[in-house]
């Protein structure tokens, strides 16, 4: 059974190039691209890796990132975050609010796909 | 040896000499090049008239009598201009500020402009200064005596009266000519000021020279004279406490009361900075001038036989001593103080006399009086030189009546003591706003009775006017009424004693009635602005007048103020109100003015008098007064400004916060905007280089995945060009450098291009009225669509209704021409409407992928285009309005 990824993003061309490449590795691929109801698609889809992007429409990341962290269930969860500003305090925003790690876009192809395997594996 | 008739040629030239300086000054100062007349030198030397003839002979024989009690004299004025320098001041604003003429004007002034008031104290001056006034004709006729006797030649009386009278007539002559050439004070005096300079230099080097001849040429020097000083009785400090503090408050007290003090000091004060350097250089020269007082004395007690008058040492120790050219001129000395004396007070009584009782009296007989024909100023100036000859002649009476035989500095003391029966009501006046009229009524009446009982009635000497009876026992045998007893006070000096119970009973009734009486509201008008005079640098407004009233008051002003002068004023005031011609509105203003100026000519009372006489009654202006000026109004007016003021700066606040709040939210959105700016290149970026990175490192696609992720790749790269070219019109924009290229077009042209290049597919809906579109304008047609477009474009990605509809509506009104976008949806949020337009906002987060910079585009290119661009609230969606000058507006540019 191959391990599910939940990418939480908007820009559908990001979520096209996410999906081609965590697909051809092997990966089961989910997408929710709203975020609004993101924690409870999190809490109800129970996937192994969650990549999260910061700017999503109704609802940031960061405010996602805190609420499945104060969940038992999803508290340990390893979580991906990415962002499209590279500013240094966005990184010490990801680390406060329990990012497991974090990646400034735009980011290599082998780079996500090493950064998922590493939180996944671990 | 000098003969009669040298004296009389040397006196004569003395007196054309003056004649000449007066005349001179006179047309300096009329042709305006009076600056240097101006000096605070010619003011501090016109303030030695203090020294008069008692000071120059007199001030020897009272150090030969008194040892050194005649320092008292000076040490008191000294006092008041080192020490009060701030009363003299105040009393100098308030003459300037109100136009004072004497010191009757000032006390009538300031207790509600009562004429009763200054005709008291008209009376009292009068009476105060004829003795006086007696005083320096005796001296100038004894001086001539001592000349004329020389050698063993006695005078007659008949030649001493014959010469009184000549002395008299001549000072009558020079005051009448020089004294009245102008009648309004503030164009002053200057050609007697400056006579009186000169004549101060004369009696200070007249005197000094003297001094110097006694101490090295008579004395032996300055050793020798000391010890002559020492061996004498004179050197003996045998002061008695009581006499000396009455006499230096007598001399302070006189200082500032004596109606020639105040005419040199107050009313021929040209300017308040003059004060200063008198303040230092009028006590130097009193001292220069009593300097070399007390060698004379003692060299004179041991020169000349015994039963000499002792007044007249600083004559008779040089003519002893063969100086004949020094003698004349200690004789010249001797003549100014007198002469300069006279000259003052009779301008000064003549003025009081003419303003206090002459001019109402006048006023009364003539009826309506300022209204009928006839030139007042002629009425004013035959008052004032009939004063002027009346008070000179009052002089010489008296000197006759008197005989000339008292000590002369026994007079001056009485004449002092007189006028100081002021001090209370003027000092009261200014310092102290509960001041009454009846206060000072009462205050001057028990005082000029107690004076004239105790000191100025007795001064006659006994059996002259009082029985040595009544002197000893008093009046119909009641000792505690004894002249130098009152009240049982016995053992004190005379007129330490009149003094003392005069002043005490002047100040105590003018305080206590003060307090138990109710100013009038005139009176408390004035009271607050001579009290706070240097608060006050305009007076309340005290007339009301009717426009017809305008044409009277300029006949009456013409008579008083002559044709030229009144004329002037009345244009000036014209032209002021914004009127063409000379007839300005008699507004409360104008008439409180013209008031001042009549002052200046006429005195405060009965220019009152006579505008209430145009104007209407003084009855109904004191209604009006009380509540203009009543203080509460005052302080109403001062808590409204009050307001006023609080009220702009909160609004100034109001502001200051509103302009902070949009800082603090730019700053905000320019921080936003560079983490926007920053998603917005990175996010095409990042699809770019992971579809890039798929071509590359992929085996093994369709060759369908090829074509789409290039096809991806591709439109990415045009949203980067997109943004990157909205970035560079905008800042093209805003630095200026955009080429616009207007023609002429409909705006029906530039709405259809924008809706066929903005809308994309059929969700939105578009409204329009074509018929309405036909308006020709001219302007760049290109940038104009750019705008429309953009706005369709957002109604199209943020009109959230369930069925999006955007109206266009185009109106035409005053030479502009809006068109109105207006959709269906939610709209923008209150707190956004006033940002949109700023560069990098955007409503909402990311919903429509811009970057914020269409709407700050459009407003730049509305504003290059001449128009504008700005957000419509309350349309039932958002909405914004575009306005741009028609056609035929902009032709007309």
């Amino acid at each position: 059974m191959s391990k599910t990824v939940l990418v939480i993003e908007d820009e559908p061309n990001i979520i096209e190039a996410i999906g081609f490449i965590l697909s051809r590795d092997g990966w089961r691929v989910a997408v929710h691209s709203n975020g609004v109801d993101a924690v409870e698609t999190v809490r109800r889809r129970a996937p192994d890796l969650v990549i999260l992007d910061v700017m999503l429409p109704g609802r940031s990341g960061y405010d996602i990132l805190r609420d499945l962290r104060a969940e038992s269930g999803t508290a340990d969860l390893p979580i991906l975050l990415l962002t499209a500003r590279g500013q240094s305090r966005d990184r010490e925003m990801a680390e406060a609010s329990g990012a497991s790690r974090f990646m400034t876009k735009p980011f290599s192809n082998a780079e996500v796909l090493e950064a998922v395997r590493d939180l996944a594996g671990g | 040896m000098a003969s009669l008739n040298v004296l009389i040629a040397v006196c004569l030239s003395y007196v054309a000499v003056l004649f000449t300086v007066a005349f001179m000054a006179e047309r300096v100062a009329m042709r305006g090049q009076a600056h240097w007349l101006r000096s605070p030198l010619v003011y501090t030397l016109s303030l030695s008239i203090y020294c008069t003839a008692w000071t120059f002979y007199g001030a020897v024989g009272y150090a030969a009598r008194s040892g050194l009690e005649y320092l008292t004299i000076y040490i008191g004025p000294s006092l008041v201009m080192i020490g009060w320098l701030w009363l003299v001041r105040k009393m100098v604003r308030i003459g300037r500020s109100q136009r004072i003429t004497s010191i009757a004007d000032l006390i009538s002034s300031r207790y509600g402009k009562s004429n009763a008031l200054g005709v008291c104290v008209t009376l009292l001056a009068v009476i105060g200064t004829t003795p006086y006034i007696a005083l320096q004709l005796q001296s100038v006729v004894e001086s001539f005596s001592i000349f004329a006797a020389e050698p063993g030649f006695r005078p007659r009386p008949e030649e001493n009266v014959s010469t009184a009278l000549w002395v008299a007539a001549g000072l009558a002559f020079f005051t009448v000519l020089f004294g009245t050439r102008n009648l309004d004070v503030n164009e002053r005096h200057h050609g007697v000021v400056m006579a009186i300079a000169v004549e101060a230099v004369v009696k200070l080097i007249a005197l000094l020279a003297v001094g110097i001849f006694v101490v090295w040429g008579v004395g032996g020097g300055l050793a020798a004279t000391m010890e002559r000083i020492d061996a004498s009785s004179l050197g003996y400090w045998h002061t008695d406490g009581s006499r000396w503090g009455g006499l230096i408050f007598l001399s302070a007290a006189a200082f500032l009361c004596l109606p020639r003090m105040f005419q040199v000091l107050v009313v021929e004060n040209d300017m308040e900075a003059h004060l200063r350097t008198a303040s230092w250089a009028f006590p130097a020269y009193l001292m220069l001038m009593s300097l070399f007082v007390v060698p004379i004395a003692v060299v004179g007690l041991d020169l000349m036989p015994a039963g000499s008058n002792p007044d007249l040492f600083v004559l008779t120790v040089p003519l002893s001593q063969g100086r004949d050219g020094l003698a004349m001129l200690s004789f010249l000395g001797g003549f100014s103080s007198a002469t300069s004396m006279v000259i003052v007070a009779s301008i000064a009584l003549s003025t009081m006399v003419s303003n206090h009782i002459v001019m109402p009296i006048w006023l009364r007989l003539t009826g309506d009086g300022a209204s009928i024909s006839g030139d007042v100023r002629h009425v004013v100036m035959l008052a004032r030189r009939v004063s002027i000859v009346g008070v000179v002649l009052l002089g010489y009476v008296y000197y006759r009546i008197s005989g000339g035989g008292t000590a002369l500095a026994a007079i001056g003391l009485i004449s002092f003591s007189g006028v100081a029966q002021f001090l209370p009501v003027l000092v009261g006046g200014i310092l102290w706003r509960g001041a009454t009229r009846i206060g000072a009524f009462a205050g001057l009446g028990v005082g000029a009775v107690m004076w004239f009982w105790c000191l100025f009635l007795p001064s006659f000497g006994a059996d002259v006017i009082l029985s040595a009876g009544v002197l000893a026992e008093g009046p119909f045998g009641v000792s505690w009424l004894r002249p130098h007893g009152l009240f049982g006070l016995d053992g004190v000096d005379p007129l330490v004693h009149g003094v003392f119970w005069s002043m005490l009973f002047n100040a105590g009734a003018f305080f206590v009635v003060s307090i138990f009486t109710f100013p009038s509201p005139m009176e408390r008008l004035q009271g607050a602005q001579f009290v706070n005079v240097f608060n006050h640098s305009r007076a309340p407004q005290g007339w009301q007048g009717g426009r017809a009233q305008a044409e009277d008051l300029m006949i009456m002003a013409q008579r008083i103020l002559g044709p030229s002068d009144a004329q002037a004023l009345f244009h000036d005031e014209a032209r002021r109100q914004g009127l063409a011609g000379y007839l300005p509105d008699p507004t409360a203003d104008f008439l409180q003015r013209l008031e001042r100026e009549l002052a200046g000519s006429v005195g405060a009372a009965t220019a009152h008098a006579m505008v209430g006489q145009i104007v209407g009654g003084t009855g109904v202006s004191v209604q009006e007064l009380m509540a203009v000026a009543d203080e509460s109004a005052q302080m109403m007016e001062y808590s409204s400004q009050l307001e006023a003021k609080s009220e702009e700066l909160t609004r100034t606040a109001r502001q200051l916060r509103e302009v902070n709040e949009k800082l603090t939210q730019i700053s905000v959105q320019k921080d936003a905007f560079l983490s926007q700016i920053s998603h917005e290149l990175r996010t095409p970026m990042t699809s770019v280089r992971a579809f890039s990175e798929i071509l590359r490192d992929t085996d093994g696609l369709t060759p369908e995945e090829r074509g789409r992720y290039a096809s991806i790749i591709h439109d990415e790269a045009i949203r980067l060009t997109r943004l990157l070219d909205d970035l560079l019109d905008l800042s093209v924009l805003e630095n200026g450098q955009v080429s616009l290229n207007f023609r002429r077009g409909t705006l029906e042209e530039a709405l259809s291009h924008a809706v066929s290049a903005g809308r994309q597919g059929d969700r939105l809906a578009i409204r329009r009225d074509r018929g309405d579109e036909l308006v020709e304008i001219e302007t760049d047609m290109d940038r104009l669509s750019q705008v429309f477009i953009n706005l369709i474009a957002n109604a199209q990605k943020y009109c959230d209704a369930e069925a999006p509809v955007l109206r266009i509506v185009v109106r035409r009104r005053d030479g502009t021409v809006s068109v109105d976008f207006i959709d269906n949806g939610s709209g923008v949020e209150q707190d956004m409407q006033g940002l949109i337009f700023e560069k990098f906002s955007r409503v909402g987060h990311h919903k429509a992928g811009g970057a914020g910079l269409g709407l700050a585009i459009c407003r730049e290119i509305m504003a290059r285009l001449g128009g504008t661009i700005t957000y419509l609230p309350g349309q039932g969606g958002a909405a914004f309005r575009v306005t741009l000058p028609d056609r035929s507006a902009m032709a007309a540019q």
